[in-house]
Protein backbone atom coordinates (compact mmCIF):
# COMPACT_ATOMS: atom_id res chain seq x y z
CA UNK A 1 0.00 0.00 0.00
CA UNK A 2 1.14 3.40 -1.23
CA UNK A 3 1.52 5.97 0.96
CA UNK A 4 -0.26 9.28 0.31
CA UNK A 5 0.97 12.41 -1.08
CA UNK A 6 1.67 15.43 1.54
CA UNK A 7 1.27 18.89 0.72
CA UNK A 8 2.91 21.97 2.46
CA UNK A 9 2.18 25.77 2.02
CA UNK A 10 4.95 28.19 2.71
CA UNK A 11 4.69 29.25 6.18
CA UNK A 12 2.81 31.98 7.00
CA UNK A 13 5.56 35.05 7.05
CA UNK A 14 6.25 33.56 3.42
CA UNK A 15 2.87 35.41 2.43
CA UNK A 16 1.11 38.53 2.99
CA UNK A 17 -2.60 37.80 2.85
CA UNK A 18 -5.47 40.66 2.20
CA UNK A 19 -8.95 39.67 2.05
CA UNK A 20 -10.51 41.82 0.22
CA UNK A 21 -14.01 40.12 -0.76
CA UNK A 22 -15.08 37.56 -2.01
CA UNK A 23 -11.46 37.19 -2.78
CA UNK A 24 -8.08 36.91 -0.68
CA UNK A 25 -5.11 38.96 -2.35
CA UNK A 26 -1.81 37.07 -1.57
CA UNK A 27 1.81 38.55 -2.05
CA UNK A 28 4.31 35.41 -2.37
CA UNK A 29 7.33 36.62 -0.69
CA UNK A 30 9.69 34.44 -2.66
CA UNK A 31 8.67 34.58 -6.06
CA UNK A 32 6.89 38.50 -5.77
CA UNK A 33 3.56 36.96 -7.19
CA UNK A 34 0.40 38.02 -6.83
CA UNK A 35 -2.39 35.69 -6.32
CA UNK A 36 -5.85 36.38 -6.19
CA UNK A 37 -8.19 33.57 -4.77
CA UNK A 38 -11.60 32.62 -4.00
CA UNK A 39 -12.49 30.13 -1.20
CA UNK A 40 -11.31 27.29 -0.14
CA UNK A 41 -8.30 28.26 -1.45
CA UNK A 42 -6.87 30.79 1.45
CA UNK A 43 -8.52 27.84 3.91
CA UNK A 44 -6.24 25.64 2.29
CA UNK A 45 -3.20 27.52 2.48
CA UNK A 46 -3.87 28.42 6.63
CA UNK A 47 -4.43 24.63 6.97
CA UNK A 48 -0.99 23.40 5.34
CA UNK A 49 1.25 26.24 7.08
CA UNK A 50 1.86 24.88 9.96
CA UNK A 51 3.21 21.30 8.91
CA UNK A 52 2.05 18.98 5.78
CA UNK A 53 -0.69 16.95 5.76
CA UNK A 54 -2.24 14.26 3.10
CA UNK A 55 -5.74 15.21 1.85
CA UNK A 56 -7.35 12.97 4.13
CA UNK A 57 -5.88 14.99 7.15
CA UNK A 58 -6.22 18.01 5.30
CA UNK A 59 -9.79 17.60 4.76
CA UNK A 60 -10.51 16.87 8.40
CA UNK A 61 -8.16 19.60 9.28
CA UNK A 62 -10.54 21.92 7.23
CA UNK A 63 -13.89 20.15 8.34
CA UNK A 64 -13.65 21.47 11.88
CA UNK A 65 -14.01 25.39 10.64
CA UNK A 66 -15.11 25.32 6.84
CA UNK A 67 -16.82 22.40 4.61
CA UNK A 68 -15.59 22.13 1.37
CA UNK A 69 -17.71 21.61 -1.67
CA UNK A 70 -17.95 18.81 -3.84
CA UNK A 71 -15.54 16.80 -1.21
CA UNK A 72 -12.26 14.95 -1.43
CA UNK A 73 -12.40 15.47 -5.32
CA UNK A 74 -12.88 19.19 -5.20
CA UNK A 75 -10.43 19.15 -2.64
CA UNK A 76 -7.73 17.68 -4.74
CA UNK A 77 -8.84 19.75 -7.74
CA UNK A 78 -8.00 23.19 -5.37
CA UNK A 79 -4.54 21.78 -4.53
CA UNK A 80 -3.86 20.92 -8.30
CA UNK A 81 -4.34 24.60 -8.51
CA UNK A 82 -2.42 25.65 -5.68
CA UNK A 83 0.58 23.45 -6.95
CA UNK A 84 0.41 24.85 -10.19
CA UNK A 85 0.16 28.34 -8.74
CA UNK A 86 3.69 27.72 -7.01
CA UNK A 87 1.89 28.02 -3.57
CA UNK A 88 1.79 24.86 -2.51
CA UNK A 89 4.13 22.22 -2.49
CA UNK A 90 3.82 18.20 -3.00
CA UNK A 91 5.73 16.50 -1.05
CA UNK B 1 23.10 68.56 -25.07
CA UNK B 2 23.65 71.60 -26.54
CA UNK B 3 20.41 73.09 -24.76
CA UNK B 4 18.91 72.44 -20.95
CA UNK B 5 16.64 73.05 -18.77
CA UNK B 6 15.56 71.43 -15.21
CA UNK B 7 11.47 71.38 -14.48
CA UNK B 8 9.79 70.21 -11.35
CA UNK B 9 6.23 68.27 -11.07
CA UNK B 10 5.65 67.45 -7.93
CA UNK B 11 8.28 64.92 -6.08
CA UNK B 12 10.67 64.77 -9.21
CA UNK B 13 13.27 66.71 -11.57
CA UNK B 14 13.68 66.12 -14.99
CA UNK B 15 16.57 67.83 -16.82
CA UNK B 16 15.52 67.79 -20.52
CA UNK B 17 18.00 68.47 -22.86
CA UNK B 18 17.97 68.95 -26.43
CA UNK B 19 20.05 69.28 -29.40
CA UNK B 20 17.86 72.25 -31.00
CA UNK B 21 16.69 75.26 -28.92
CA UNK B 22 13.18 75.20 -29.90
CA UNK B 23 11.56 72.30 -28.04
CA UNK B 24 13.69 73.94 -24.50
CA UNK B 25 12.55 77.00 -24.97
CA UNK B 26 8.76 75.65 -25.25
CA UNK B 27 9.37 73.39 -22.05
CA UNK B 28 10.52 75.85 -20.43
CA UNK B 29 8.31 78.65 -21.12
CA UNK B 30 5.28 76.19 -20.87
CA UNK B 31 7.00 75.28 -16.90
CA UNK B 32 7.62 78.91 -16.42
CA UNK B 33 5.15 79.53 -13.58
CA UNK B 34 5.86 76.05 -11.99
CA UNK B 35 7.88 76.26 -8.07
CA UNK B 36 11.99 75.81 -8.88
CA UNK B 37 13.64 72.64 -9.99
CA UNK B 38 15.80 70.27 -6.88
CA UNK B 39 18.83 70.55 -6.85
CA UNK B 40 19.52 67.11 -8.53
CA UNK B 41 17.46 65.84 -11.44
CA UNK B 42 15.38 62.26 -10.59
CA UNK B 43 15.73 61.20 -14.48
CA UNK B 44 17.36 62.97 -17.73
CA UNK B 45 15.39 63.48 -21.20
CA UNK B 46 17.41 64.04 -24.41
CA UNK B 47 15.99 65.04 -27.27
CA UNK B 48 18.33 64.35 -30.21
CA UNK B 49 18.37 64.41 -33.84
CA UNK B 50 18.04 60.11 -35.18
CA UNK B 51 21.05 60.55 -37.37
CA UNK B 52 23.08 63.50 -37.45
CA UNK B 53 22.10 64.77 -40.20
CA UNK B 54 18.14 64.95 -38.85
CA UNK B 55 19.24 67.83 -36.52
CA UNK B 56 18.97 70.18 -39.69
CA UNK B 57 17.42 68.35 -42.94
CA UNK B 58 13.98 67.77 -41.98
CA UNK B 59 14.79 67.49 -38.32
CA UNK B 60 13.18 65.03 -36.26
CA UNK B 61 13.50 63.97 -32.52
CA UNK B 62 13.90 61.29 -31.50
CA UNK B 63 13.40 60.74 -27.35
CA UNK B 64 16.43 59.04 -25.85
CA UNK B 65 17.14 59.01 -21.69
CA UNK B 66 17.54 56.88 -18.57
CA UNK B 67 15.34 54.70 -20.14
CA UNK B 68 14.49 54.10 -23.54
CA UNK B 69 11.93 52.57 -25.99
CA UNK B 70 14.20 51.36 -29.06
CA UNK B 71 11.37 51.43 -31.57
CA UNK B 72 9.86 54.74 -30.81
CA UNK B 73 9.31 56.21 -33.81
CA UNK B 74 11.03 59.70 -34.27
CA UNK B 75 8.33 63.04 -34.40
CA UNK B 76 9.02 66.21 -36.71
CA UNK B 77 10.85 68.98 -34.80
CA UNK B 78 7.28 71.30 -34.30
CA UNK B 79 6.37 68.32 -32.32
CA UNK B 80 9.28 68.70 -30.21
CA UNK B 81 7.64 69.67 -27.03
CA UNK B 82 4.94 66.50 -27.09
CA UNK B 83 8.61 64.59 -27.68
CA UNK B 84 9.51 66.29 -24.51
CA UNK B 85 6.67 65.15 -22.61
CA UNK B 86 6.32 61.67 -23.83
CA UNK B 87 10.20 61.45 -22.87
CA UNK B 88 9.30 62.36 -19.44
CA UNK B 89 6.51 59.97 -19.32
CA UNK B 90 9.06 57.48 -20.32
CA UNK B 91 11.29 57.87 -17.69
CA UNK B 92 8.44 58.23 -14.79
CA UNK B 93 6.59 54.49 -16.20
CA UNK B 94 9.90 52.96 -16.46
CA UNK B 95 12.14 54.02 -13.53
CA UNK B 96 10.07 55.46 -11.15
CA UNK B 97 10.26 53.44 -8.05
CA UNK B 98 9.32 55.80 -4.93
CA UNK B 99 5.71 55.80 -5.40
CA UNK B 100 2.76 53.22 -6.42
CA UNK B 101 2.51 54.74 -9.78
CA UNK B 102 -1.33 54.34 -11.11
CA UNK B 103 -2.05 56.04 -14.84
CA UNK B 104 -4.55 58.22 -13.34
CA UNK B 105 -6.03 61.86 -13.08
CA UNK B 106 -6.51 63.24 -9.55
CA UNK B 107 -8.01 66.12 -8.44
CA UNK B 108 -8.72 67.17 -4.71
CA UNK B 109 -11.46 68.60 -2.94
CA UNK B 110 -12.50 69.20 0.97
CA UNK B 111 -8.24 67.28 1.30
CA UNK B 112 -9.10 64.76 0.25
CA UNK B 113 -8.12 62.98 -3.51
CA UNK B 114 -10.89 62.01 -6.23
CA UNK B 115 -8.64 59.48 -8.31
CA UNK B 116 -10.05 58.83 -11.94
CA UNK B 117 -8.34 56.10 -13.66
CA UNK B 118 -9.32 53.75 -17.51
CA UNK B 119 -7.76 52.95 -20.69
CA UNK B 120 -6.90 56.17 -23.53
CA UNK B 121 -10.10 57.85 -24.36
CA UNK B 122 -12.07 57.16 -21.47
CA UNK B 123 -12.26 61.00 -20.18
CA UNK B 124 -10.08 60.77 -16.95
CA UNK B 125 -8.04 63.74 -18.56
CA UNK B 126 -10.70 66.10 -19.42
CA UNK B 127 -12.63 64.88 -16.65
CA UNK B 128 -9.76 66.10 -14.46
CA UNK B 129 -9.56 69.67 -16.28
CA UNK B 130 -13.46 70.35 -15.77
CA UNK B 131 -13.29 69.65 -12.47
CA UNK B 132 -10.36 71.96 -11.69
CA UNK B 133 -12.46 74.37 -13.90
CA UNK B 134 -14.95 73.81 -11.41
CA UNK B 135 -12.69 74.77 -8.51
CA UNK B 136 -11.15 71.38 -7.57
CA UNK B 137 -7.41 71.47 -7.24
CA UNK B 138 -5.93 69.70 -10.46
CA UNK B 139 -3.72 67.14 -8.96
CA UNK B 140 -2.68 65.61 -12.49
CA UNK B 141 -4.04 64.22 -15.60
CA UNK B 142 -1.71 60.96 -16.32
CA UNK B 143 -0.05 59.72 -13.17
CA UNK B 144 -1.50 59.63 -9.14
CA UNK B 145 1.78 58.76 -7.31
CA UNK B 146 0.77 56.71 -4.32
CA UNK B 147 3.34 56.64 -1.38
CA UNK B 148 3.93 52.95 -0.05
CA UNK B 149 4.48 54.16 3.53
CA UNK B 150 1.56 56.44 4.11
CA UNK B 151 -0.98 55.72 1.76
CA UNK B 152 -1.40 59.70 0.45
CA UNK B 153 -1.73 60.72 -3.03
CA UNK B 154 1.19 62.96 -4.12
CA UNK B 155 0.35 65.50 -6.99
CA UNK B 156 2.36 65.33 -10.61
CA UNK B 157 0.34 68.12 -12.22
CA UNK B 158 1.74 68.68 -15.31
CA UNK B 159 0.14 70.40 -17.75
CA UNK B 160 -3.48 68.92 -18.67
CA UNK B 161 -2.47 67.00 -22.52
CA UNK B 162 -5.93 67.92 -24.22
CA UNK B 163 -6.66 66.32 -27.61
CA UNK B 164 -8.90 66.58 -30.35
CA UNK B 165 -12.38 68.16 -29.20
CA UNK B 166 -11.26 68.12 -25.99
CA UNK B 167 -9.21 71.32 -26.87
CA UNK B 168 -12.00 73.48 -27.59
CA UNK B 169 -13.64 72.19 -24.07
CA UNK B 170 -11.84 72.97 -21.31
CA UNK B 171 -10.88 76.45 -19.98
CA UNK B 172 -11.10 78.77 -17.37
CA UNK B 173 -10.89 82.35 -17.06
CA UNK B 174 -7.24 83.62 -17.32
CA UNK B 175 -6.09 80.04 -18.63
CA UNK B 176 -3.12 79.59 -19.87
CA UNK B 177 -2.27 77.08 -23.05
CA UNK B 178 0.91 75.92 -24.82
CA UNK B 179 1.54 75.93 -28.91
CA UNK B 180 -1.44 73.88 -31.11
CA UNK B 181 0.28 71.02 -32.01
CA UNK B 182 -1.70 69.08 -34.84
CA UNK B 183 -1.18 66.11 -37.22
CA UNK B 184 0.79 64.48 -33.78
CA UNK B 185 0.20 60.51 -33.82
CA UNK B 186 -3.06 61.55 -31.25
CA UNK B 187 -4.40 63.88 -33.21
CA UNK B 188 -4.10 67.52 -32.51
CA UNK B 189 -3.29 68.00 -28.63
CA UNK B 190 -2.44 71.66 -26.84
CA UNK B 191 -1.18 71.53 -23.34
CA UNK B 192 -3.26 73.90 -20.63
CA UNK B 193 -1.16 74.71 -17.83
CA UNK B 194 -2.77 74.02 -14.24
CA UNK B 195 -3.86 76.78 -12.16
CA UNK B 196 -1.66 78.56 -9.66
CA UNK B 197 -3.79 76.71 -6.81
CA UNK B 198 -2.71 73.68 -8.21
CA UNK B 199 1.09 74.62 -8.83
CA UNK B 200 1.47 76.52 -5.08
CA UNK B 201 -0.17 73.16 -3.67
CA UNK B 202 1.97 70.82 -5.77
CA UNK B 203 4.36 69.52 -2.96
CA UNK B 204 0.82 69.29 -0.23
CA UNK B 205 -0.03 65.63 -0.58
CA UNK B 206 -3.79 64.18 0.13
CA UNK B 207 -5.27 61.10 1.27
CA UNK B 208 -7.45 59.29 -1.44
CA UNK B 209 -11.58 59.17 -0.85
CA UNK B 210 -12.96 57.99 -3.94
CA UNK B 211 -11.57 55.94 -7.06
CA UNK B 212 -13.74 56.38 -9.89
CA UNK B 213 -13.99 54.24 -13.24
CA UNK B 214 -15.05 56.62 -15.94
CA UNK B 215 -16.39 55.40 -19.35
CA UNK B 216 -17.06 58.13 -22.21
CA UNK B 217 -19.37 58.44 -24.84
CA UNK B 218 -22.00 55.71 -22.72
CA UNK B 219 -25.50 56.02 -21.50
CA UNK B 220 -25.29 57.36 -17.82
CA UNK B 221 -24.98 54.60 -15.59
CA UNK B 222 -23.41 54.21 -11.92
CA UNK B 223 -22.31 50.55 -10.65
CA UNK B 224 -19.88 50.04 -7.51
CA UNK B 225 -17.25 48.21 -8.06
CA UNK B 226 -15.78 45.90 -5.53
CA UNK B 227 -12.29 45.42 -4.03
CA UNK B 228 -10.80 42.74 -5.45
CA UNK B 229 -11.79 43.86 -9.37
CA UNK B 230 -10.35 47.40 -8.30
CA UNK B 231 -7.53 46.34 -7.35
CA UNK B 232 -7.32 43.84 -10.65
CA UNK B 233 -7.97 47.03 -12.39
CA UNK B 234 -5.56 48.92 -10.79
CA UNK B 235 -2.92 46.33 -10.93
CA UNK B 236 -3.48 46.82 -14.75
CA UNK B 237 -3.03 50.96 -14.52
CA UNK B 238 0.25 51.00 -12.45
CA UNK B 239 3.42 51.14 -14.80
CA UNK B 240 5.34 49.88 -11.53
CA UNK B 241 3.57 47.37 -9.65
CA UNK B 242 5.38 44.22 -10.25
CA UNK B 243 8.68 46.28 -9.87
CA UNK B 244 7.90 47.90 -6.63
CA UNK B 245 7.17 44.07 -4.92
CA UNK B 246 5.53 43.99 -1.50
CA UNK B 247 5.60 47.76 -1.07
CA UNK B 248 3.22 47.64 -4.14
CA UNK B 249 1.10 45.48 -2.95
CA UNK B 250 0.70 46.41 0.54
CA UNK B 251 0.14 50.61 -1.06
CA UNK B 252 -2.48 49.12 -3.69
CA UNK B 253 -4.37 46.82 -1.06
CA UNK B 254 -4.18 49.33 1.00
CA UNK B 255 -5.93 51.94 -1.14
CA UNK B 256 -9.10 49.43 -2.24
CA UNK B 257 -9.69 48.64 1.80
CA UNK B 258 -9.83 52.41 2.42
CA UNK B 259 -11.58 53.63 -0.39
CA UNK B 260 -14.46 53.16 -2.40
CA UNK B 261 -14.73 52.07 -6.25
CA UNK B 262 -17.40 53.46 -8.56
CA UNK B 263 -17.54 52.68 -12.17
CA UNK B 264 -19.58 55.53 -14.07
CA UNK B 265 -20.33 55.78 -17.66
CA UNK B 266 -21.52 59.34 -19.04
CA UNK B 267 -22.86 60.66 -22.29
CA UNK B 268 -20.44 63.75 -22.29
CA UNK B 269 -18.42 66.48 -20.08
CA UNK B 270 -21.42 67.94 -18.34
CA UNK B 271 -22.64 64.58 -17.25
CA UNK B 272 -20.15 63.02 -16.19
CA UNK B 273 -19.12 66.15 -13.59
CA UNK B 274 -22.59 65.98 -12.16
CA UNK B 275 -22.30 62.28 -11.66
CA UNK B 276 -19.11 62.77 -10.45
CA UNK B 277 -19.62 65.07 -7.74
CA UNK B 278 -22.78 63.51 -7.19
CA UNK B 279 -20.95 60.52 -5.83
CA UNK B 280 -18.19 62.61 -4.47
CA UNK B 281 -21.02 64.93 -2.20
CA UNK B 282 -22.56 61.36 -1.08
CA UNK B 283 -19.59 60.02 -0.17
Amino acid sequence: MTTPARYRAPPADALLVEPLDALTAIYHRPSGTTHLLAEPAPQILAALAAAPLDPAALAAALADAYEVEGGGDALAERLGELVEAGLVERL
Amino acid sequence: MRHATAIRVGPVTFRVGSAWPAPVAALADLYRDYPPPGDVPDFTVRLEPPRPWRRVFRPQVAIAGDFTLPEAVPLPLAHGLLAAEMGMNLQMALGHRRHLLLHASSVERDGAALLMTGESGAGKSTLSALLAARGWRFMGDEFALVAPDTGLVHPFPRPVSLKNESVAAVAWAGARFGPVLAGTPKGTIRHLVPDAAALVAMDRPVPPRLLVFPRFGHAAAVRPVAPAEAFVRLTEASTNYVALGEAGFRALTGLVQAVPAVAVDYPDGAGGIAAVEALWTAR
